[in-house]
């Protein structure tokens, strides 16, 4: 039996996954385009607007280096999610515009709830979605991905990162695969950069979806990447001022963008340490709940995966009590869009995880901003909490094996 | 260099002091709005709490209201949510964001007015086929209103569907959904002071929603995917707030004196005189190219606009302005729009640059 910690001042914040703090770097290069610089962008005419531009084409050009891209490759939208539905439905769209006949759409079934609602969106204009299954240790099988190209289609899409386990597929080779079909790739690359090093130059990559709120930046802004060489043409999801060359229309939030343009710059800039010094402190973390809890077990690939996760399933203990008995550490059970949600995650069950398994599990998010003393926070608490919930629910949760 | 003098607050505007704090305290909050932990929970506090006043502030029901990442967004939602099985019918001098999605779509005239004409609404409507009809409530070049409450009645009586797009009316003239009697409203942060990238679509309780434009993890009741930009929306709420204790006679009569004085120089004024926000005056120079003054006038350290913001820096004449019959005019007007923190020292500089560039420009009279 452990004993329970001591409260900590703060809520520890171990849901970096789900959201990350906004650096207080990147508060402070927004701040000036919160006050004096009010500039329109897109009011080229006078110089307030002009300085406003300069400074969301600095932005694109940090954004565009972070995935080793063109920053005239970089088109501003609001998320990573409005990302993914134009990438998802232009590019379809478009080439059935266009005549094409192809109307496969390849996807995996641990994708974003946003990448598979876009699917099942085309499927309701006659295009034919194919959900692909990943291993158990929640990669995608190439020759699943082969096998499926076996029918002419028009675009794959496959996260680089998944938001629930931290799994890294290997999206330069399953983009190629992808290419030799003649297929276009897309990738939702939310979780992936700042995490593990992106390079959309050399990946045969067509288009790449980036959140400015998962690395540090702000909510409310992300890109999309489509390539140039060669072009890549997409229907926009909506049009208007005809902003971002006619692909994303909307006034463009300045500050949001400045901001987001650090996150990327840090991003890149401290990706490595980040990543070592997580890695470490995860391994502590891991040890210490396998060492006080037998029978945790990890979701997902453990070598395939981003530094900061820990997908884990508990011997008994349910995810929900868990959570209630240590309120101060702030995990979660999934993906956070659908928290709320009772049912069981789907990208857990397609790892092969039964309800009663996805429902004793928890994500556990490290990021730039835990400590060390967070870690030792959270592994005491969870011992204490599990072994609580063992010994208050034991014949509730006897059956549950 | 010198002080720059700003009347493009339709394109943009200074973010107000509290919107601004409410955005920076916002920042500070790590949690995902969608999270069931503390920081979530308290994130999405912040939240609801804005989509209250937001709601509240413009005439509907907290549940009815979507927030978007602006305007643009707002409209092309309503319309893709609101039109399947319908016709669209829209306004000749919509912004952009409602033409583009709403093409083929069957066009109300505007009269010189720029008014659009209900009579020829009627006609349209009076085929009793379903449609889905869009007229802005104010028009984002001349700033005159548009007879929406009129345009309501006349489509719930023929069973038709009114999105009125209020993203430069909200802030700049009292606006509620339930009074207006339409199906929906677009609202945009920035245009009333808040923070650009938010924007909400509020709807009636009785309008449809059919299918989500942007589509993910169940956000908004399924109807706008993506993590909502909780900063943006504070600030956007905090804005909403601010706003409704704008002094909006002080404004319009500070326009009216910038206008007199351009008048003064041989200038005109496009669009009803009466029916118009108060920030907006659209006025052209005869015989001067519009791209001419704004640029002068930029010299002289004045921030206006030949049209809306989006297409400036395009060369075409505005469709606005074309479709009030304005002739060569409408390649000669520009837009002055005061923000909500304009001075009369403003107006004054103001007054003394157009003279100026006016003088220098206008074509000598024979």
């Amino acid at each position: 039996m452990t004993d329970a910690p001591s409260r900590p001042n703060q809520p520890v914040y171990l849901d970096n996954q789900a959201t990350t703090r906004c650096d207080p770097r990147v508060v402070q290069v927004m701040l000036p385009y919160f006050s004096e610089e009010y500039g329109n962008p897109h009011s080229a005419e006078h110089v307030m607007g002009q300085r406003a531009e300069h400074a969301v084409e600095h932005a694109r050009a940090q954004v565009a280096a972070a995935i080793g891209a063109d920053a005239r490759e970089v088109i501003f939208t609001s998320g990573a999610t409005e990302a993914n539905n134009i990438a998802i439905k232009g590019a379809a769209r478009f080439a059935a515009s266009m005549g094409d006949p192809r109307r496969r759409i390849v996807t995996v079934a641990t994708e974003h709830k946003c990448v598979l609602e876009s699917v099942a969106d085309l499927a309701a204009e006659g295009f034919e979605p194919v959900i692909l299954p990943v291993r158990t240790d929640g990669l995608l099988d190439p020759d699943k991905l082969r096998e499926a190209l076996v029918t002419p289609t028009l675009l794959v899409s496959v996260m680089a990162v998944n938001n629930e386990t931290g799994v890294i597929q290997d999206i330069a080779g399953l983009a190629a695969i992808a290419k030799a079909s003649g297929a276009l790739f897309h990738t939702d690359l939310a979780q992936a950069v700042g995490k593990i090093a992106v390079d959309l130059t050399a990946w045969k990559v067509d288009l790449a979806s980036v959140s400015g709120h998962k690395l540090y930046g702000p909510k409310g802004v992300g890109a999309l990447f489509v390539r140039r060489r060669p072009r890549v043409r997409l229907t926009p999801l909506f049009s208007g001022g005809g902003q971002e060359r006619g692909l994303r229309s909307g006034t463009l939030p300045a500050p949001l963008i400045v901001g987001f343009g650090e996150a990327c710059r840090l991003a890149t800039a401290e990706r490595t340490v980040d990543a070592e010094r997580i890695a470490v402190l995860r391994g502590g973390l891991w040890d210490r709940l396998r060492r006080d809890i037998p029978g945790v077990r990890l979701n997902g690939s453990d070598q395939a995966r981003i530094a900061g996760n820990l997908n884990v399933t508990f011997p008994r203990a349910t995810a929900f009590d868990l959570m209630r008995a240590v309120p101060d550490l702030c995990v979660s059970t999934g993906s956070a869009c659908s928290s709320a949600e009772v049912e069981p995650s789907y990208v857990l069950r397609a790892l092969g995880l039964s309800d009663r398994q996805a429902a004793r599990t928890l994500r556990i998010g490290i990021g730039r901003f835990t400590s060390a003393a967070d870690i030792d926070y959270a592994a005491a608490a969870l011992a204490a909490a599990n072994a609580a919930c063992e010994a208050a629910g034991f014949e509730n949760s006897a059956h549950d094996t | 260099m010198h002080e720059t003098h700003y009347f493009d607050a339709n394109a943009s505007q200074k973010l107000r002091p509290a919107a601004r704090d409410a955005v920076l305290s916002a920042f500070e909050a790590a949690g995902n709005p969608s999270s069931v932990h503390r920081p979530g929970r308290a994130v999405r506090r912040i939240m609801e709490d804005a989509r209250d006043v937001i709601a509240n502030g413009f005439g509907g029901q907290s549940q009815d209201l979507v927030f978007t990442s602006g305007g643009t967004e707002a409209d092309a939602t309503a319309i893709h949510a609101m039109s399947i099985g319908r016709r669209l019918i829209i306004g000749a001098i919509e912004h952009d964001a409602v033409r583009s999605a709403a093409t083929g779509a069957a066009i109300v005239p505007v009269g010189r007015n720029g008014i659009a004409d209900m009579e020829a609404l009627e006609t349209l409507l009076s085929d009793g086929n379903p449609s889905l009809v869009c007229l802005m409530l104010a028009n984002n070049e001349t700033g005159v209103i548009q007879p929406v409450e009129q345009a309501a009645a006349l489509c719930r009586r023929y069973g038709a569907l009114l999105h009125a797009d209020a993203v430069q009316a909200a802030g700049r003239m009292p606006v509620r959904l339930d009074l207006l009697g339409a199906h929906s409203l677009a609202i945009s942060s920035h245009k009333l002071g808040g923070p650009a990238g938010v924007g909400a679509l509020l709807l009636s309780p009785d309008a449809p929603f059919t299918a989500p434009l942007v589509s993910g993890g169940g956000q908004e009741r399924g109807r706008r995917g993506g993590t909502p930009a909780v900063a943006l929306i504070a600030g956007f709420a905090a804005a909403v707030l601010a706003g409704q204790t704008d002094d909006l006679q002080r404004i319009a009569t500070l326009r009216d004196a910038a206008e007199r004085a351009a008048l003064a120089c041989g200038a005109v004024v496009c669009g009803d005189p009466e029916h118009r926000l108060p920030n907006t005056s659209c006025i052209a120079l005869p015989g001067v190219a519009a791209g001419v003054q704004v640029i002068a006038l930029d010299l002289e350290g004045i921030a206006v606009s030949a049209g809306a913001a989006c297409s400036s820096g395009k060369v075409q004449t505005s469709h606005v302005l074309h479709a009030m019959g304005l002739g060569t005019l409408a390649g000669e007007a520009i837009r002055i729009s005061l923000p909500w923190n304009v001075t009369e020292a403003d107006i004054d500089a103001f007054a003394t640059a157009y003279r100026r560039v006016a003088d220098r420009l206008r074509p000598a009279l024979v």
